[in-house]
């Protein structure tokens, strides 16, 4: 790595970081032009491949279905069984690196410089990281995960736990607390100190690379002390190309289930009918308004839709937790809290244990999952996150979302939990999660345990929905960011073109029939983007070095 | 009648600006008026500069060799936005009043259809300040 901070004609940033010294200038490689009266500014081998190749695999899909559905439908169930361990390995070295940084003396650097200020005040970020990260998943999964692990009688119980029931549905009163606890932890497991380690990893290696190092703002950078040179060539082609492409299908994938979702809580509240044409006219929808946020720009779209967000998210959880007994649930707060605390080592053990319908069925499907994600949520958080120190931004990305993400599904799964309990047979949320397995209603189930369900089942749609746009958005951003080389400042009809293509790709797979097979090409990217992050803790690991050094 | 002058440039693309800073120049000297050149550019490393602090060194220079060829007084106001593609506009108007300029001078491109979707800078610079603008064609 040649580095230097004296060079001609770029004057220091008031010794405040260590930039890269690279012959490559941002946009060199783009191309500027008008198509008709619309501007662009792209980089083109990373624009023209991902862009055919999107629509590529969209047609092999749709003229190959049940080819496409087998192969994907094999491939990943395939990785995820027979890769678990590494997934598992790889999740807890994230944790590990990110809590070293925060205590190691290179917690101290400054992304964007010793005397950077934070862009955007803690409110806006902490609105902006959550909508980005998590958001949609949240409102799935709540209710769902916890009552599943709790009842499951799949037998992919976490570590094989017992169960609260017997084979004819009657509660066994002794197994109940264990049962509760259990799923609690496993459940937290899944959405705290794991998955916010991945995007951490992703999202502090394009800050430190981009703010401090001089870089452009795509996934190549991190790559600088690995590949050097190479990363404006080919190598990083690739790397641009295949982030662009999981970031791509990910959002339209998710739009169309999420359409699927939404539609079905329309349908459980009031009746309207769950088919194509409702679902098209929601992903039409939800693009349109999107479209108006990509319109507005980063502070007048994004970050006010995330702040929307997460006040409507912040008055249903309220509501969940005093309509369903704040004291009940705050107990349930704790024990899930000190259970995940007491379960993690043996949750996280990679090796030798006999639990596989959860391990390899949950958590490693979930590693795959958020690491198929990191690029594009990575790219978001970098983004808005300059001006933080490196132990603030681990501390902020990982311990307190973590923290709210266990006190969500105690509230959201513990409320459903005690519908369970109260009535095992009779509960909606019993029937929705085990009797007849329908997820997408699985949060309608559980409000329908309270009062005035519906209000809440329709707060609940349009958060869903509200929830979709902002990562439609998002990711539109994050696309152009990465098809124009890094650049903000590219002409805005490109975002609109990738937020556009996105609702597209979704609306075609959904008529087509083509989501499931998609998105398990998705998941599938997870495991080679696993090694990529291994080596951006090494990446990461070298700059804080050199930052430190020369600072 | 004017004593401020603000012209916005955008540093990667000062080959397009020449007629409007020439423009800018000769109303300066005939006006007795200072320049101030407005740069805006994001948190990002962009083409032209690694992150703002360079930007800004840049802007400072591109003044300063305006001065000396054009031998009027200048300044430089570099601005740092969160989403340049968007806010520019918005970023542009506080720039009018952070200087205090009576007079914008802009380029601009020749109006076309996109014009009905996106306002273009100039237009929508002139209808929301209270200081004259000077759109040049470039």
């Amino acid at each position: 790595m040649t580095e230097t901070t004296t060079q001609p004609g770029i004057p220091d940033p008031d010794g405040a970081s260590d930039i890269i010294d690279t012959d490559y200038d941002i946009g060199q490689d783009n191309i500027e032009g008008k198509v008709g009266p619309f501007g662009f500014d792209i980089h083109n081998p990373v624009f023209m491949i991902s862009g055919i190749s999107v629509v590529a695999f969209v047609f092999y899909a749709l003229a190959l279905p049940e080819q496409a559905s087998s192969f994907f439908g094999w491939l990943r169930p395939a990785l995820t069984s027979s890769f678990d361990w590494f997934f598992l390995s790889a999740a807890n070295i994230f944790v590990l690196f990110c809590l070293f940084l925060i205590v190691s003396p290179y917690g101290s650097v400054r992304l964007g410089g010793k005397e950077a200020t934070p862009d955007y005040g803690y409110p806006g970020w902490f609105a902006m990281l959550f909508a980005a990260g998590m958001g949609i998943g949240l409102m799935f999964f709540g209710v769902l995960e916890p009552v599943y692990y709790f009842a499951t009688p799949w037998g992919d119980a976490p570590l094989g736990t017992v169960r609260p029931f017997t084979e004819d549905g009657v509660l066994i009163a002794e197994n109940v607390e264990e049962a509760r606890r259990m799923a609690l932890a496993a459940t937290s497991y899944h959405w705290a100190l794991h998955p916010w380690a991945i995007y951490a990893v992703v999202a502090l290696a394009l800050a430190l690379f981009t703010y401090n190092k001089g870089l452009p703002l795509t996934i190549r950078s991190a790559f600088y002390p690995i590949l050097g040179e190479r990363v404006w060539g080919w190598w990083g082609h690739i790397i641009d190309t295949l982030a662009v492409f999981a970031t791509l299908f990910g959002l339209a994938t998710s739009l169309g289930f999420g359409a699927q979702q939404a539609n079905a809580g329309l349908e459980y509240v009031y009746g309207i009918p769950n088919s194509i044409t409702v679902q098209v006219i929601l992903i039409t929808g939800i693009t349109a308004v999107a479209l108006v946020s990509v319109l507005r720009g980063l502070d007048g779209g994004v970050k006010l839709l995330s702040e929307i967000n997460m006040v409507i998210a912040l008055v249903l959880l309220l509501f969940v937790l005093f309509a369903a007994g704040a004291g009940t649930i705050v107990s349930e707060f704790v024990i899930g809290l000190g259970a995940y605390v007491q379960e993690l080592l043996p949750l996280s053990n990679p090796i030798g244990r006999e639990d596989d319908g959860y391990r390899q069925g949950w958590t490693a499907f979930y590693w795959a999952w958020w690491i198929s994600w990191s690029p594009f949520v990575g790219m978001f958080i970098a983004r808005v996150s300059r001006g933080r120190t490196v132990r603030e931004f681990i501390t902020c990305v990982i311990l307190i979302p973590s923290f709210v993400c266990v006190f969500w599904m105690a509230v959201f799964g513990g409320a459903a939990i005690e519908q369970v309990i109260a009535d095992p047979e009779g509960s909606a949320v019993y029937g929705q999660v085990i009797a007849d397995y329908n997820p997408p209603l699985s949060l309608f189930a559980m409000l329908d345990g309270l009062p005035l369900s519906a209000i809440t089942s329709t707060v609940g749609i349009v958060l869903v929905i509200v929830f979709f746009v902002t990562s439609s958005d998002s990711g539109s951003l994050v696309i152009d960011t990465i098809t124009a080389g890094g650049k903000i400042d590219a002409p805005v009809p490109q975002r609109v073109f990738w937020c556009t293509f996105e609702g597209a790709v979704a609306i075609v797979l959904l008529i087509g029939g083509g989501l499931p097979a998609l998105q398990a090409m998705v998941i599938s990217t997870g495991l080679p983007f696993t090694v990529v992050l291994l080596l951006m803790c090494w990446a990461i690991f070298r700059g804080l070095q050199s930052e430190r050094r020369k600072t | 009648m004017f004593h401020k002058i603000m012209v916005p440039v955008d540093l990667a693309h000062t080959d397009r600006l020449d007629r409007a800073l020439s423009c800018a120049a000769d109303l300066a000297r005939s006006h007795g008026a200072a320049v101030t050149y407005v740069g805006v550019t994001g948190a990002v490393p962009g083409a032209v500069a690694h992150t703002p602090q360079e930007y800004a060194e840049k802007l400072a220079a591109f003044a300063r060799a305006e001065a000396d060829a054009r031998g009027i007084d200048t300044h430089a106001h570099a601005v740092t936005s969160h989403d340049p593609a968007v806010d520019l506009d918005k970023t542009l108007l506080k720039a009018v009043r952070d200087t205090g300029a009576d007079l914008v001078v802009m380029a601009t491109h020749v109006p076309n259809v996109t014009d009905y979707v996106w306002a273009a800078h100039g237009a929508d610079v002139a209808a929301h300040t209270d200081a004259s603008v000077f759109l040049v064609r470039g």
